[in-house]
């Protein structure tokens, strides 16, 4: 009988869980189709929105910026990170443990921290504020992350596959671009998808670091709370929503068949 | 070994040093064409050092390496021809078999219907024919084994360097794989340098072995004369089972010597190679096949012991004899009827040439003192 209570018990818990984390995604999803223009209650069905979020250039183009910035500075992000984390483990130095520690500091400061120092650097430098300052600024606390996930995969790495590469004939870029690369590429991947979704999703930074007509999309949407957030957002995002979904949900395909 | 073979790998005054770590001492050691050479020694001897020296993967602190009369200890590993076949297998987990085999002749360009006919090649001497597509995870560690070497033999080096290749495997597999191993290398007339731990595999397998012991050359030998006669206390002990008794000279009479236990006298031999003094400190060591008992005293001996227990290991009895000092005797007879009775009180002897008398480390470190008193280091 206790049994019983308790099995109910943790279904109703774990039903709660899931509510509370899905729920306000599928309000989203819902108003998107709502003929409403106020989000308060569910009038009717309709794609206006979606014909509408077509038309809205200030938007699309947000979105534009925050792809370009997202993948640009995953790009430089995941090259630094990479070679980094790589240097750390096959090199011993000194100060290496130093160095280790600083690269946590970004990751543990408070973001608006990172935001004014990253600003007054750009004024200083004379680095143009815009896409450029924000790449520099996204690539700059995304790197970081790439260094800690490179590093997990090398923790399992075997040395002495390396020396079997130089050991038949491979130079050490051949190995490291045959061998090495090949072997941690699951680590780099999963740190470059890390950094493009921590640039996506950033806000405070890009704040600090943008410039007069680059907006990135959650600035824009930032913008847009003061005068009300239109419906073709909801469009938007559910757009993006779907579309991350069917991509994990094809990545989880690929995992299972290459296990 | 002969004369007449042909120096293939030569290490001269190599010694290596990490830290305050001195790994391998001053060692002068020449390996022949074709021969089967084992490095034999406990864990941390030095024996991977060294493997790894020839290999290029680590350079010697002092010293010079030598393949086929060319200095090689400050090249490249890839710019060596000699290959090894590393402990861990370390076969590239993302490529297949024909990918991993096939990878020393990518490097070298070979064309690839060559590359085909060479992997097929030596797919069939390590008899792995039509496992080209499987990856190294799908496959058993003796598999993994053969892979590795023939990846390792693709290139066909004219040194092959064997880092404990067949730890990994359980005990049936690895006599198998000794066999295999024994038979390839007559067969392709490569040299193998071959790194074990296990005092049994090199004693089957090589051609001459060399005992390492924290750092030192103890004694390059065939394995008959390593057995016989070993050259150290410590090989002495490591290799097979021994008596080991510290003794000190007490009457030399031409070649024979009496030599005096704690627990009583006994009789050795001396040659022109070994010259002992008198009251020198050696250690005696006889093979528990080797020690012979008594009802009654044998002329020159009078060691006398009680027979404690007794042990069948298959189709050997090993008895332990404890002498009145407490040190246990081994003694070992393939017949039951040759074996003493537990509980009885015995004379311990040995045929005076089936002992073998080595000179202590008081010896070796008597001359290290004298060495430093005249200066030298």
């Amino acid at each position: 009988m206790k049994k019983k209570k308790g099995k109910v018990l943790s279904r109703i818990f774990t039903a709660l869980i899931y509510i509370f984390l899905y729920l306000p995604i599928a309000v989203i999803i819902l108003y998107s189709f709502n003929t409403s223009k106020m989000n308060i209650v569910f009038e009717g069905f309709t794609l206006e929105w979606y014909g509408r979020l077509f038309r809205n250039d200030s938007l699309l183009e947000a979105y534009g910026n925050t792809l370009l910035v997202g993948i640009v500075s995953t790009i430089i992000a995941t090259l630094i990170g990479t070679l980094a984390s790589y240097g750390m483990y096959k090199f011993k130095f000194r100060g290496k443990r130093i160095i280790d520690m600083l690269l946590y500091i970004p990751v543990v400061i408070p973001e608006i921290v990172l935001g004014i120092s990253l600003l007054a650097i750009f004024n200083l430098s004379n680095i143009p504020m815009g896409l450029v300052s924000l790449i520099i600024a996204h690539a700059t606390f995304s790197i970081p992350f790439v260094v800690f996930t490179v590093n997990a995969r090398l923790s399992g790495f075997d040395k002495s596959v390396e020396e079997a590469a130089m050991d038949l004939g491979a130079g050490r870029l051949k190995t490291f671009l045959t061998v090495t690369l090949p072997i941690i590429m699951p680590g780099v991947i999963s740190g470059a998808f890390l950094a493009f979704t921590l640039s996506v999703d950033d806000i405070i930074i890009s704040f600090f670091t943008t410039g007069p007509g680059s907006n990135t999309f959650p600035l824009k949407v930032m913008e847009l709370t003061k005068t009300g957030v239109t419906p073709d957002v909801y469009a938007l995002s559910t757009i993006v929503l779907v579309i991350t979904i069917i991509f994990v949900i094809i990545t989880q395909r690929e995992k299972k068949n290459s296990v | 070994m002969s004369e007449d073979k042909k120096p293939i790998v030569e290490i001269k005054g190599v010694n290596k040093i990490y830290g305050d770590n001195h790994v391998v001492h001053d060692l002068n050691l020449t390996v022949y064409e074709g021969e089967f050479l084992t490095m034999l020694g406990p864990s941390g001897c030095g024996k991977t050092t060294i493997l790894r020296m020839i290999g290029g993967f680590e350079e010697p602190t002092e010293g010079m390496i030598y393949l086929e009369g060319e200095r090689v200890d400050t090249k490249e590993p890839f710019q060596r021809n000699v290959n090894t076949v590393f402990q861990s297998y370390a076969l590239f987990p993302h490529m297949n078999i024909f990918q991993n085999i096939a990878y020393g002749l990518k490097m070298k360009k070979v064309s690839k219907s060559e590359m085909k006919e060479r992997v097929e090649e030596i797919l069939h001497l390590v008899q792995l024919n039509g496992f080209e597509k499987r990856y190294p995870s799908q496959l058993s560690g003796g598999q993994k084994q053969r892979v590795a070497i023939a990846r390792a033999l693709i290139n066909r080096p004219k040194v092959l360097l064997l880092d404990e290749p067949l730890g990994a495997l359980d005990l049936k597999l690895r006599k198998e794989m000794q066999i295999e191993l024994k038979n390839l290398q007559k067969k392709l007339g490569i040299t193998f340098i071959y790194v074990t731990h296990d005092q049994e595999e090199a004693l089957t397998m090589s051609d001459r072995i060399a005992i390492m012991n924290q750092g030192y050359l103890d004694q390059l030998d065939t394995p008959e004369t390593v057995y016989e006669r070993p050259a150290t206390r410590f090989v002495a002990d490591f290799i097979g089972e021994s008596n080991i008794f510290e003794t000190v000279i007490n009457k030399i009479s031409g070649d024979t010597v009496n030599v005096g236990l704690e627990v009583g006298n006994a009789l050795g031999l001396i040659d022109e190679n070994f010259s002992v003094n008198m009251s020198e400190m050696v250690y005696a060591c006889v093979r528990p096949e080797k020690i012979k008992v008594s009802k009654t005293e044998v002329k020159g001996f009078t060691i006398l012991g009680k027979v404690k227990e007794q042990i069948y290991v298959g189709n050997v009895i090993k008895s332990n004899i404890i002498l009145v000092n407490g040190q246990v005797v081994k003694l070992s007879r393939m017949d039951i009827d040759e074996a003493p009775k537990i509980g009885d009180i015995v004379y311990i002897y040995w045929d005076v040439e089936d002992v073998v008398l080595i000179k202590s480390r008081g010896f070796m470190i008597h001359n290290i003192i004298e060495n430093a008193r005249l200066g030298g280091d």
